[in-house]
């Protein structure tokens, strides 16, 4: 499962990472080796194992549904880069 | 340099009480160590005036009888916990002038207890390292040297700063998060003890995620003791985290004994590795006799998945902190860079590929990838398989034993930049701490002897899940019996 140029690209897209042209070949070399290198796992027989999805095994009760937290939209706002109204700002999204 | 500075925490604790000294001849001792080591560039953020104010508290409240368990004791904070009021960084740019509204709930438990922070520890950013060369506020340098050189060496990471500040003597212990051996690793390469406790043993809530199904908070202190003194602190059940284990939380430190008559150690074949160092093999048959002589049986035992613990570490983790990793986007806080005329797209772009290091670049490809359609269950299925596999591997083992004694590290300390040009080079550093990370199992650091450097060593205890104070009295057999560390020379002052 090589990884060319493209999958570099794309992969960078949906990691909302820009990539600069001058990056990609370096990039895809690293991916490479490293997923080269993870492929060692496709040996391993699994047959009939169900995926681990917890590692300590413990049994937590259902909590009430009810509010515990807020009213604290300034502390929330605080931390960004830009607000206005209560909101965060971003760019101008629609024209 | 004061002696107040080189002391456990457990003779902290009785000097204060007994009036020997105050918590501010404390503290300023180690806030005077602390301004001496800038050279190693340990802390991010120094917060010594607060710490001093604290420490005057400290004093009238162990006046009055009300102080907490760690009244008036220095600690660090590894830089990876949001603290109310102080910068939190991550390491990373990318969260350029985040200072938090709120409190972790290890940090929270800290400070009930009375534990005074002298500021923010530096680490590899976001914990992805094992060096602490990630850092986006550059590497520590570690307070050890080799016998006869004066090269500057690794701490260890991610929790370096934590590491190295401990084994300076710039605070008494210091927090530590363990992803597949962030806290035990650098304990090692630093000389001092490093625990990482059962999976939800301490909450994760305000710690900045990297892996959440790996991450753990623990600590990092010169004595087995002093490492079962702050996590009694530091564990309990949080709601606010949903894998916080609802568990009473023992009294480790008042528990530990090192005696092992009963207990049942194994020592697992398949932690024998190529390149492995001569003497650190013979430092782990050592530790086995320690361990007999401290009442153990010793047994082998066999994991047969070891070797592919790492590979399913470097499917798993860089997953978790690709879908982790991407709330940072430039809109609610942190580092936003908008090019000329760009699009909230561009904004996001620009901002993640000008805010994250090539190192946690690398990792959110890797993760995005494994993660992308096609290719799940080829990747992050099969690893989570393996991992159920790895977890099935410690159940067998510790049917016919109670605890696990595997060296800590396949070396000690490399010099700054030694290890930089190839990352499978560098993840190979975990190869023994990874293993018990994916199975959640507590283990701890424990330091064991020297190599032919002298540079320091340690060996790993793991023990079933819960099992922190089985692992803390094998820590403490070793500990017991083993020649006590060097205390660094301070060339830095």
């Amino acid at each position: 499962m090589a990884v060319d140029a493209e999958t570099v690209a794309r992969v960078a897209r949906l990691a909302r990472l820009r990539v600069g042209d001058e990056d990609v070949a370096r990039l895809a070399a690293e991916l490479n080796r490293i997923l080269g290198w993870i492929d060692q796992l496709q040996a391993v027989d699994t047959e009939g194992v169900a995926p681990l999805d917890q590692v300590i095994p413990f049994a937590r009760g259902w909590r009430e549904d009810e509010v515990t937290d807020g009213g604290i939209a300034a502390d929330i706002l605080v931390n960004a880069p830009a607000s206005a109204h209560g909101f965060f700002a971003v760019p101008r999204v629609i024209e | 340099m004061s002696d107040l500075t080189g002391m456990s925490v457990a003779a902290m604790q009785a000097g204060l009480r007994s009036g020997a000294f105050s918590a501010a001849e404390l503290v300023g001792a180690h806030v005077a160590a602390a301004e001496a080591a800038r050279p190693l560039n340990l802390f991010i953020t120094e917060t010594f005036e607060a710490a001093m104010e604290a420490a005057r508290a400290a004093d009238q409240a162990l006046a009055a009888g009300t102080a907490g368990p760690l009244a008036g004791i220095p600690i660090g904070i590894k830089d990876l916990f949001a603290t109310r009021g102080v910068r939190t960084t991550a390491a990373s740019r990318i969260l350029d002038g985040f200072t938090p509204t709120y409190e972790s709930h290890v940090t929270a438990r800290l400070q009930a207890a009375g534990a005074i922070s002298l500021g923010k520890l530096n680490l590899d950013e976001f914990a992805m390292g094992s060096s602490n060369e990630t850092s986006a506020f550059g590497p520590v340098v570690s307070p050890i040297r080799a016998a006869g050189s004066d090269a500057a060496l690794v701490p260890g990471g991610s929790s370096g700063g934590s590491s190295a500040a401990v084994a300076a003597r710039v605070v008494a212990a210091a927090t530590g998060t363990d992803t597949g051996g962030s806290i035990r690793q650098p304990a090692a390469f630093c000389g001092i003890a490093g625990i990482k406790p059962t999976y939800g043993r301490c909450s994760r809530w305000g710690i900045i995620a990297f892996a959440s199904s790996l991450d753990q908070a623990g600590v990092l202190a010169r004595s087995v003791t002093d490492c079962a003194l702050l996590l009694e602190a530091m564990a309990g059940f949080d709601p606010r985290d949903s894998t916080s284990l609802d568990a009473p939380v023992p009294a480790w430190s008042a528990a530990l004994t090192g005696d092992l008559r009963g207990r049942r150690v194994g020592i697992p074949r398949e932690y024998r590795v190529d390149g492995m160092d001569a003497g650190l093999d013979r430092l782990w048959q050592q530790g086995a006799e320690w361990l007999r002589d401290a009442g153990a049986e010793i047994v082998e035992v066999s994991l047969p998945h070891t070797a592919q613990a790492l590979p399913t570490y470097y499917i798993v983790a860089p997953a978790e902190a690709s879908s982790n990793l991407a709330r940072y986007d430039g809109v609610r806080y942190g580092l936003r860079v908008v090019p000329d005329g760009g699009s909230l797209a561009d904004m996001y772009e620009a901002t993640r590929a000008a805010g994250f290091g090539p190192e946690v670049r690398r990792r959110i490809m890797i993760g995005t990838y494994v993660l992308s359609a096609g290719y799940y269950d080829a990747y992050y299925l099969k690893a989570q398989k393996v991992r159920a596999l790895i977890a099935r591997d410690f159940a067998e083992a510790f049917a016919r034993c109670d605890l696990l004694l595997t060296p800590t590290a396949p070396t000690g300390a490399f010099p700054l930049g030694a290890r930089n040009a190839d990352p499978i080079a560098m993840y190979l550093n975990d190869v023994f701490t990874v293993p018990s990370s994916l199975a959640g199992l507590p283990a701890m650091s424990v330091p064991a002897g020297t190599d032919s450097a002298g540079l320091p060593l340690g060996l790993q205890l793991i023990g079933r899940p819960l099992d922190e104070a089985g692992v803390l009295d094998a820590a403490r057999a070793i500990e017991q019996r083993a020649p006590a560390p060097a205390t660094p020379e301070p060339w830095w002052r």
